[in-house]
C-alpha cells in the first residue's frame, strides 16, 4: 500500500483522458485508465509509469453497460481519492434526428451513464466522508442549439445533475466540480472547423481539472472567454436565439 | 487538403494531412506514395512536407520505459524535446543533445541528426540513439541499430525521414544535477578573434557564437561567444529551484510584421545594443537557467512570423577547417555588403557526424536568416557556389532552395544512401518536397 492519492479516470483513452491522467501523475497521484477496451489502455499506463514513477493500472469499463456499474465499483482494489468522468459521444447531429438509435447512444453515453456512475461514487464518498468527483460537461449544455442539441441536451443533464449532487454534497467533505472546456483540439473534433482563439490543446484542460480538484472549483471553463461567450449566448432572447443556425 | 510549410513559412504548399493514433494508422498512411512524416514542424523549408500526403506523428507521444539507472529510455517518436525535459528534468535528466529550440519531437531530432552546441565535443543527436523501430515505404517493421540493420540505422539518423517513418527510439538521456547552467561570455572583435575563440574553447562542454552580420571593415564578424557548462549543486543560489519550469511560450508574435521591419538601420540598431550589452558581462562566469541558455527564441512564440508574410530563409551551411575562415569571410563580407541578413547569425564548430546524410563535418557552421524577398534566392545561389568551393555543405532541415548540385557536390556518401533508401523502399513510396527537389529521379 502506498499512502499517494489516487485518480480514476473514466474514459481514460481520450485525449483529454489522457492529459488529465498526465497531470495527475505528474502531481504524484496513483492513476487507473477505465475504458472500454482495457488491453488498449495499457501503453498509456505504462507511459505514466514511465514518465513519473508512480503506480498505473488500467481497468475496462463500458459507460453503456449500466447494470454493470456496482460490480464495477466493487471490484476495484480501493476506493479512490478522486474519480473523473470524461466519457462521451459527440454522434452526428443529422443522423439522430431520425436516427433513434443513434440519438439514445448519445444521449445515454453523454447523461446517463457519466450521471449514473459518478452518483455511485459519490455514495462511497459519503459513506467514507471524503473525495472529488470531476464530470467534464461541456458548454454545449448550456443552451440547446440547432447544430447539437441532442449531444447538448444531454450535457445540459449531466450539468444538472451534477450542479445537485455537488449541492447534496455541499456538508460534507465530499466535492463535485464540473468542467466545461470549449473547444479542444482532440480526435472527437478532429476536421470540425474550431474558432483558433476559443480552442486550446487537451493538455490545458488536463492541467484544468487538476487545479479544479486542488482548488475545489465548483464550475470550471477551461478558458474564460468561454464563461463570456456563453453568458450571451445564454442571454440572447429566444425569439433572436432560434434563428441563429449555429 | 491543407496548406502546409515548414518554420520558415516558405514554400507552402498543399497535402493530404493525416494524424495516426497507432502504429496500424500509420502503416495504413505509408502504404500510398507520396508520404513523409512530420515531426513539429521545425524543419525550416520542404523537408517535412510529403508530395502528396504527410503524417503528423505528434500523437504518438507515449514513453515506453526508462531506466533511472541507465538513462536509457525507450519512446514514440512524436515525443517533444521539451516534454522529456519538462518530464525526465526534475528526475536528473537532460538530452544529451538539444538544438536551438526545445519544440521538435525525437523523430524529427534523429531524422535531421540535429546539433547541439556541444557538437565539436559530443556529436550529435544520433550519437546517444541506439536503436530505432522503423517502418520502411514497402511495409515492414524493422528495429535498425549500429549491430543490426545498420546500414538502415546509418540512413535514418540525418536521412531526413526517406527511409520510413521512425515510430520509435531507444536513447540515453544525460544525468544532470541541476537545470541551471554556468555561462561564461567573451567578446571577439573579429572573424579572426572568433574563431580563435572557438578553437580555444575546445574543452568547453557548450559553445557558440552569436556574429553581427552588419558590421563591417575591421569589424567584420565581430562576435559574442557563449560557454556553457552544467552547473553543479554547490553553484546555485540560496533556495534556486534544482530544474526551474520551463514557461510556455508567452510573448507571441500575433500578426505577420510587415517585411520592412526588419530593415539595415533597425538591423544594425539592434545588432549595436546586444554586442554592447553581451560585451558588458564579459569576464564573469554567471549561472542562468537552461532555457534562455540554450533556447532564447522559444519564449516568443511564432518569431518566424516576424519576417512577414512572404516568409524566410535560413541559410546554414558548413565549410570544413582548413579552408573555413577565407570563405566565412567572404561570405560575411558578402552579407554585410548587402544588409538585410537577421539579427540571428550563429557561427559554430562542429565534429564528425554519425549518419550518411548528417550535415555535420568537421569544420565551422554559419546560419542566416533572410527574409524573402528580392533577388534573395540568385544571392544565396552565390553564396553556395563559396560553400561548394569550400568542400562544405548546406543543412537539408533548413533547406528550402538549395540546388541539387550543390547538394550532390556537399554529399559524398549519397549514393550508398540511396542505394540504402531503394531497397527498403524500391517503389519509393516516401517521398517528400526535399526529396523529388533533390532526389527522387523523373
Amino acid at each position: 500500500m502506498t499512502s499517494r492519492m489516487s485518480v480514476l479516470v473514466l474514459g481514460g483513452s481520450s485525449d483529454i483522458g489522457r492529459a488529465a491522467a498526465r497531470a495527475f501523475a505528474k502531481a504524484g497521484y496513483d492513476v487507473s485508465l477505465a475504458g472500454r477496451d482495457a488491453a488498449a489502455l495499457e501503453p498509456d499506463a505504462a507511459d505514466l509509469r514511465a514518465r513519473y514513477n508512480i503506480e498505473a493500472s488500467t481497468r475496462s469499463f463500458d459507460v453503456l453497460d449500466t447494470a454493470s456499474f456496482d460490480g464495477f465499483v466493487a471490484g476495484l482494489p480501493a476506493l479512490p481519492d478522486v474519480v473523473i468522468s470524461i466519457v462521451g459521444l459527440l454522434g452526428v447531429q443529422q443522423d439522430a434526428e431520425s436516427d433513434l438509435a443513434h440519438a439514445t447512444t448519445i444521449m445515454r453515453s453523454n447523461y446517463e451513464g457519466p450521471s449514473l456512475i459518478l452518483g455511485l461514487f459519490a455514495e462511497k464518498f459519503l459513506a467514507r466522508g471524503s473525495g472529488t468527483l470531476v464530470g467534464v460537461s461541456s458548454v454545449a449544455g448550456d443552451r440547446g442549439r440547432a447544430s447539437n442539441y441532442i449531444y447538448g441536451s444531454a450535457k445540459a443533464g449531466f450539468s444538472a445533475f451534477l450542479s445537485g449532487l455537488r449541492a447534496r454534497c455541499s456538508r460534507s467533505a465530499v466535492h463535485v466540480v464540473t468542467v466545461k472546456p470549449g473547444f479542444v483540439r482532440t480526435k472527437m473534433t478532429e476536421g470540425m472547423k474550431l474558432i483558433g482563439p476559443l480552442t486550446v490543446d487537451a493538455p490545458v484542460v488536463g492541467d484544468a481539472i487538476l487545479a479544479a480538484v486542488e482548488k475545489k472549483s465548483d464550475v470550471v471553463y477551461v478558458s474564460g472567454k468561454w464563461r463570456l461567450v456563453m453568458l450571451i449566448i445564454k442571454t440572447l432572447p429566444e425569439a433572436v436565439f432560434k434563428k441563429l443556425k449555429f | 487538403m491543407t496548406l502546409v510549410s515548414g518554420w520558415g513559412r516558405f514554400p507552402v504548399v498543399d497535402t493530404e494531412m493525416l494524424r495516426p493514433r497507432s502504429f496500424g494508422a500509420v502503416g495504413e498512411a505509408v502504404a500510398v506514395t507520396g508520404t513523409i512524416a512530420r515531426g513539429n514542424g521545425r524543419a525550416y523549408g520542404d523537408a517535412a512536407i510529403g508530395a502528396a500526403r504527410t503524417i503528423a506523428m505528434t500523437a504518438l507521444d507515449r514513453v515506453r520505459s526508462f531506466d533511472p539507472a541507465t538513462g536509457r529510455i525507450r519512446l514514440e517518436a512524436g515525443v517533444l524535446l521539451s516534454d522529456l525535459i519538462d518530464t525526465f528534468g526534475p528526475r536528473g535528466f537532460f538530452p544529451f543533445v538539444v538544438p536551438g529550440t526545445r519544440f521538435v519531437s525525437v523523430g524529427g531530432a534523429i531524422a535531421a541528426d540535429v546539433h547541439g552546441k556541444n557538437h565539436h565535443g559530443e556529436g550529435g543527436f544520433g550519437r546517444y540513439v541506439d536503436s530505432i523501430l522503423l517502418r520502411t515505404g514497402a511495409g515492414e517493421t524493422i528495429e535498425a541499430s549500429r549491430e543490426q540493420n545498420s546500414d538502415a540505422f546509418f540512413a535514418t539518423v540525418g536521412g531526413m525521414g526517406l527511409t520510413g517513418v521512425i515510430l520509435e527510439a531507444t536513447m540515453r538521456l544525460r544525468p544532470v544535477v541541476s537545470g541551471w547552467i554556468r555561462e561564461r561570455v567573451i567578446s571577439a572583435s573579429d572573424l579572426d578573434a572568433a574563431m580563435r575563440a572557438l578553437e580555444a574553447s575546445d574543452p568547453a562542454t557548450y559553445s557558440v557564437a552569436w556574429i553581427d552580420c552588419v558590421a563591417r571593415g575591421r569589424n567584420l564578424g565581430r562576435s559574442l561567444i557563449y560557454l556553457g557548462e552544467h552547473a553543479g549543486r554547490d553553484e546555485l543560489a540560496e533556495g534556486a529551484d534544482m530544474f526551474p519550469v520551463g514557461k510556455a511560450p508567452g510573448l507571441g508574435v500575433p500578426l505577420d510584421l510587415p517585411s520592412i521591419t526588419l530593415n539595415r538601420y533597425s538591423i544594425g540598431t539592434f545588432n549595436e545594443l546586444y554586442y554592447r550589452m553581451g560585451a558588458r558581462r564579459t569576464g564573469i562566469d554567471h549561472v542562468v537557467s537552461l532555457y534562455p541558455y540554450f533556447f532564447p527564441l522559444d519564449s516568443l512564440s511564432d518569431w518566424n512570423r516576424i519576417y512577414g508574410r512572404r516568409g524566410f530563409l535560413q541559410h546554414q551551411c558548413v565549410i570544413p577547417e582548413a579552408g573555413a575562415r577565407e570563405v566565412l569571410g567572404d561570405i560575411l563580407d558578402r552579407v554585410a555588403r548587402r544588409g538585410d541578413a537577421s539579427f540571428l547569425a550563429v557561427l559554430k564548430k562542429l565534429g564528425h557526424g554519425d549518419g550518411l546524410l548528417s550535415f555535420p563535418l568537421p569544420g565551422y557552421t554559419l546560419a542566416l536568416d533572410f527574409p524573402v524577398r528580392g533577388d534573395i534566392l540568385n544571392f544565396l545561389d552565390e553564396i553556395d557556389r563559396l560553400v561548394v568551393a569550400g568542400g562544405g555543405r548546406l543543412y537539408l532541415a533548413k533547406d528550402a532552395r538549395q540546388s541539387r548540385a550543390t547538394f550532390e557536390a556537399g554529399y559524398p556518401a549519397l549514393a550508398r544512401f540511396k542505394a540504402i533508401r531503394k531497397s527498403l523502399d524500391p517503389a519509393q513510396n516516401i517521398r517528400s518536397k526535399l526529396s523529388q527537389r533533390l532526389f527522387d529521379e523523373g
